[in-house]
């Protein structure tokens, strides 16, 4: 990563096939601005301000006769495009496709991990590991018997719908499976960026705080299933069960709340109803 | 930091669409409740556009203010959060605008022979983004 700037030239996503041990380098979209010359520019422009009713940031002074292009274009479409793309080829394969978010640490991995051990007879899972570093998370979610590829962003917050299509292309899902993305651990960045799922499944952990929803409307509100995860701890913590569940429908009223346990299992019974239904709704509607 | 991401798909958009000539001003729209930081996109965006056509470009943000209409009550109001209930109460609420993350447009520099000569160089290490990843 770039110390001046903060951008990530080089520090481009990698996808990683735990089964073939298949390293693809994903170039990141970056307009790859030569990066000898960060330090003369960083001092070139000021913002200044003139009486404009919006932020403004000018540096240039010169008059000459210009044209103006209407564009109103959205930044992420070509994203959004991509994941419409993905969310076709789902539908078009009756595949269910989940994307987990949360913080880090609110236990995504031993969800999934459980999961897959408890109801990998019933669903065939693949896994998408998202994190900007390391194959660990891809180790154990291997460990637990489900094919998985893992996607590390280098610098990036967030997966994106391309990299997911090219996880897509190692991880080959079968006919009618289920594919768990899991985000990298963020609860701002994931929000923005649509990857073709059928859903978004929020988790948050009562060691968090009983107000991480309204800290973080974006991605409450953009999820249709919030599970509350380490219930088992409860007894150990000051958590007002109610203000957390009153957070999330402040946000988000209509989305489905479920208080689980990835460790002794609490609650995960819902859980699995719950992607049973979805798969169910996923298939019926490749056919509506 | 999604605000990086986002820059440089403001950046190669325009630079695409502009076909290499060299670029003035972009206008960015952005509504209150977008979900990024329009400093952080002011902070990248010098950096990004370097060595593209848009090197040395003016960005202009204009900030829309969130609208919503109440179903209940039938209200319009400004929303200052994105879970703001309206007036009389009530959440069931129709989001009219506040969440845009568009370029409404761009500004050509005419006259190609009085734009920076690092433009002209810098363009030639440009590609359109979608030579790039595919």
């Amino acid at each position: 990563m770039c110390e001046s700037c903060g951008c990530s030239e080089g520090a481009k996503a990698t996808v990683i096939n735990l089964q073939t041990g298949a390293k693809t380098e994903i170039a990141g979209d970056s307009a790859g601005h030569p990066h000898s010359q960060h330090h003369r520019h960083a001092h070139d422009h000021h913002p200044h301000n003139h009486d404009h009713p919006h932020d403004h940031h000018a540096h240039v002074h010169d008059h000459e006769p210009r044209t103006t292009v209407q564009l109103g274009q959205a930044v992420l479409r070509k994203n959004d495009e991509l994941a419409a793309h993905n969310r076709a080829w789902f539908a078009g394969r009756e595949i269910l496709a989940l994307n987990l978010v949360s913080s880090p640490g609110a236990g995504k991995t031993t969800l999934l991990e459980r999961t897959i051990r408890e109801c990998g007879a019933l669903h065939a899972f693949s896994i998408i590991e998202g994190d900007q570093a390391t194959v660990n998370d891809g180790e154990r979610i291997r460990a637990a018997g489900a094919p998985v590829v893992q996607i590390n962003t280098g610098t990036g917050c967030h997966l994106e719908a391309d990299m997911v299509t090219r996880a897509l292309k190692e991880l080959a899902p079968a006919f009618g499976s289920v594919v768990m993305i899991e985000n990298v651990g963020n609860l701002v960045c994931p929000a923005l960026f649509d990857l073709g799922e059928r859903a978004k499944v929020a988790i948050v952990s009562v060691t968090e705080g009983e107000d991480k929803a309204i800290k973080y409307p974006h991605m409450f509100r953009a999820s249709n299933l919030v599970l509350l995860n380490k219930i088992d701890l409860l007894p150990y913590l000051r958590f007002d069960i109610d203000l957390c569940l009153e957070c999330i429908r402040r946000v988000n009223p209509s989305a489905g709340i479920l208080q689980v346990s990835a460790t002794t299992g609490e609650g995960l019974e819902h859980w699995y109803a719950w992607i049973d239904e979805q798969k169910k709704s996923a298939r019926d509607a490749a056919f509506a | 930091m999604h605000e990086l991401s986002i820059t440089q798909n403001i950046v190669a958009i325009v630079a695409e669409h502009a076909k290499g000539r060299p670029v003035a001003r972009v206008v960015l729209e952005v509504g209150r409740h977008a979900g990024v930081m329009t400093d952080a996109i002011l902070f990248c965006f010098d950096v990004v556009a370097e060595g593209t056509p848009l090197q040395g470009a003016l960005l202009e943000i204009w900030r829309i203010e969130a609208r919503a209409r109440c179903r209940t009550c039938g209200t319009e109001f400004t929303r200052d959060t994105l879970f703001s209930a309206c007036g009389c109460g009530s959440l069931d609420i129709e989001r009219l605008a506040g969440e845009e993350l568009r370029i409404k447009e761009y500004e050509l520099r005419a006259d190609v022979k009085t734009a920076p000569a690092q433009s002209l160089g810098g363009a030639a290490h440009w590609r359109p983004a979608s030579a790039r990843r595919t």
